[in-house]
């Protein structure tokens, strides 16, 4: 029987391969290593050039203190770079055998016969796979490893790399965009719409790795996309590193809706920059689930430039022992009329952290903006914590915004009446925490709401004594 | 055999004591009121037997068809063919009632992981035509559970809950307060519906009027804690045209 498409049981995951690799750089990061990078890359002088000023300006910068705990981040302990395979393709045929059992194990071969126009998978630093539905390229739709995209469309890749997250802009900005590797490089011409979604799948497997995806979406007028990015690695005892950088520029009544199911394995620090502009009655949409990691820094971000442009973002997350989850989004308005959304929801027990970290700013003469926070916490045990930090920047008088936050637990009440119609309790809590995360769950393609469902129905399993 | 045997039950709420002693036997395929005034321990009783985390059972017992009801988790009771019908049903957002009711028949009919797709069509229609005898329309399929449902809606929700999952033995917590009188009338035809499926079931009320479409083989008065008599159903008649009064006096109840 073919693998069942899942990526959110970490029983299904949690499983190595034998480290069989092309080439893999010394640890730790210097000149040398990000100068190899560049070297295996072919690349040109110009993006070296970037990556060495990335690389001097990630040096230089502290390490941010003022969200999750950091400070057993030891750089020199990492491998920056590892290349599985001299081989890439865009039929699962040329992919090496070993990587190949490894996605047909995860069941992402299946996902993309059955309901994806297209599908990327990296593995390590490197996306080994890449293709997409003949009729969307003939329609001009490029969807790329990165490298490809800058090979094959120099200038269309430099008019967009780094115009919206600038090389200093954080610390891990900086580190991505020195040791940059995989990731998407995706064109969606004027007025095409892809109705069904594009994914991108990232697998980590070896221990103490660092993974440094760099996407880049550009929706061009009146074009729609779906694009899903999907996260998985084997739960090591060493803690691993990923840090991807994703530009989306949405042009003038274009939608992008970019949704992210992350279940990176619990040893896993996942430091993400994911930024959005979107031009004149545009829309984008970021859908953004944490799951898994250790440490997760994200805050997905839109710049609505344009007149009556929207954006939304809806959030969840989920965190247990161990884990803390500092999510979130920032919305900022320049464009008049432009309206936002923020629905962020988290759940927490066993002692897990779900932070919650906003912003909303609206740009003087921004008239007609309107905007909407609505933060929900649910605690399952005493021992959890959950925290919010929104912050509102408002500057234009002739603005509507409000936010609202509850928190709370599963009521007894509740549990009492679910159970006396025959719902085991588990099943009882495990229905009202997805009924608490509904309005996420039910944006999620079919396929990864029944997983999502099973996933909080185990985890509630072990919850009820 | 006897639907429910009730002997000497005794629940507290809050370190109060409510039930000081209840008995009474409910045969099976019989209807029974239980009637009395405000205070009288008449919801702490459905509550107690329902298992209520907030009702502390302190002496007594309770067989269900001849089965220790009181030792069961709530789930199980309700497996083994117990319902009640809330006074005031919750509303639990997020969850569809035809996505809770289903995995309730799924539990009842011990099916819980495997999605049989014949039973899920025979789930549904069932449901539709049971909404549809309530009156109802079908949008509560998609509806959280009871939310934005009216008082008398969420009674009625009650009802469909019922018909569709065929309990054994239905206890009725004021499921008449709130209704208007074709509401009633719909919930009564139901009630009567399912006793003639040998339903047995025990009713509380405040009104003798949807009595006169129940039927009932017994009509007990519950004061203090306990139920203090027992007779006919031409006691509710009594009852509705002089109150209690005289009742508690003649059975010595302050």
């Amino acid at each position: 029987m073919a693998e069942k498409f899942d990526f959110i049981d970490s029983a299904k995951y949690d499983f190595k391969d034998p480290e069989k690799y092309a080439f893999r750089t010394p640890k730790g990061l210097n000149k040398e290593v990000v100068e190899e990078i560049s070297r295996q890359k072919q690349e040109p002088k110009w993006m070296l050039d970037i990556r060495l000023k990335a690389l001097d300006i990630f040096l230089k910068k502290p390490t941010p203190t003022w969200g999750g705990d950091l400070s057993a981040l030891d750089y020199d302990s990492y491998t920056y770079y590892i290349k599985p395979s001299e081989k890439k393709g865009g039929t699962w045929e040329e992919i090496p055998d070993n990587i190949k059992k490894t996605f047909d194990r995860l069941g992402v071969p299946e996902a993309e016969r059955k309901f994806l126009a297209g599908l990327g998978a990296q593995y390590e630093s490197e996306m080994v796979y890449h293709s997409i539905r003949e009729d969307l390229a003939k329609k001009g739709v490029i969807f790329l490893d990165t490298e490809t995209g800058l090979r094959e469309y120099p200038e269309l890749f430099r008019e967009y790399f780094t115009k919206l997250v600038p090389i200093e802009d954080n610390k891990f900005a900086s580190l991505n965009t020195a040791c940059w590797s995989g990731g998407s490089f995706i064109y969606v011409p004027e007025g095409v719409n892809i109705d069904i979604p594009l994914q991108a799948y990232f697998r980590i497997n070896s221990e103490k790795m660092g993974q440094f995806e760099r996407t880049i979406i550009v929706a061009d007028e009146g074009a729609k996309l779906h694009y899903i990015e999907g996260c998985t690695a084997p739960q090591y005892s060493t803690l691993s590193l990923h840090t991807g950088v994703i530009e989306i520029f949405v042009k003038k009544n274009a939608s992008v809706r970019y949704t992210t199911i992350q279940n990176w394995a619990r040893n896993i620090y996942n430091l993400v920059t994911q930024r959005s502009m979107v031009e004149e009655g545009g829309l984008m949409e970021w859908v953004d689930g944490n799951i898994g990691s250790k440490l997760t820094m994200k805050y997905p971000s839109i710049y609505l430039i344009g007149d009556n442009s929207r954006g939304k973002i809806l959030s969840i997350t989920f965190a247990t022992e161990g884990q803390h989850q500092d999510a979130g989004g920032k919305v900022i308005h320049k464009g008049k009329n432009s309206a936002s959304t923020i629905v962020s929801k988290s759940i927490s027990r066993f002692s897990g952290r779900c932070s919650y970290r906003g912003l909303v700013k609206v740009i003087k003469n921004a008239t007609g903006v309107k905007s909407s926070v609505k933060c929900d916490a649910l605690m399952l045990d005493e021992q959890s914590r959950s925290d919010t930090y929104p912050v509102m920047q408002i500057d234009e008088e002739d603005a509507t915004v409000s936010h609202e936050a509850t928190v709370g637990k599963i009521s007894d009440e509740v549990i009492h009446y679910l159970t006396s119609r025959g719902i085991k309790e588990s099943d009882a809590q495990a229905m009202v925490v997805m009924g608490f995360i509904d309005e996420f769950a039910k944006e999620l393609p079919m396929e990864y709401a029944i997983e999502l469902n099973r996933l909080i129905q185990l985890e509630m399993e072990g919850s009820v004594g | 055999m006897d639907a429910l045997k009730i002997t000497s039950l005794k629940s507290s709420v809050e370190g109060k004591r409510i039930l000081e002693g209840v008995d009474l036997t409910l045969k099976e395929g019989e209807l029974h009121i239980i009637m009395g005034p405000n205070g009288s321990g008449k919801s702490t009783l459905a509550n107690t037997l329902m298992g209520h985390p907030g009702y502390v059972v302190e002496e007594g017992q309770a067989l269900l068809f001849g089965e220790d009801l009181l030792s069961m988790k709530v789930d199980e009771r309700a497996r083994k063919g117990l319902f009640l019908a809330f006074q005031y049903p919750l509303e639990v957002e997020g969850v569809s009632f035809s996505h809770f009711l289903l995995n309730a028949y799924k539990a009842k009919n011990g099916n819980e992981q495997k999605m049989d797709p014949k039973m899920v069509i025979s789930f549904r229609n069932e449901l539709k035509k049971n909404l549809k005898e309530l009156g109802l329309s079908e949008e509560f399929l998609k509806r959280s559970l009871n939310v934005g449902a009216s008082g008398g809606e969420k009674k009625r929700l009650e009802i469909v809950q019922a018909l569709t999952l065929k309990p054994k033995l239905l206890l009725l917590d004021e499921i008449d307060s709130g209704l208007d009188i074709d509401s009633a009338k719909l919930v009564a035809e139901s009630i009567r519906k399912m006793r003639k499926e040998n339903i047995s079931a025990l009713v509380i009320t405040h009104y003798p009027r949807i009595l006169d479409y129940l039927e009932p083989e017994r009509v007990h008065i519950m004061a203090q804690g306990r139920i203090i008599c027992s007779r006919g159903v031409e006691l509710a008649k009594e009852l509705e045209r002089k109150g209690y009064d005289w009742i508690l006096k003649e059975y010595s109840v302050n």
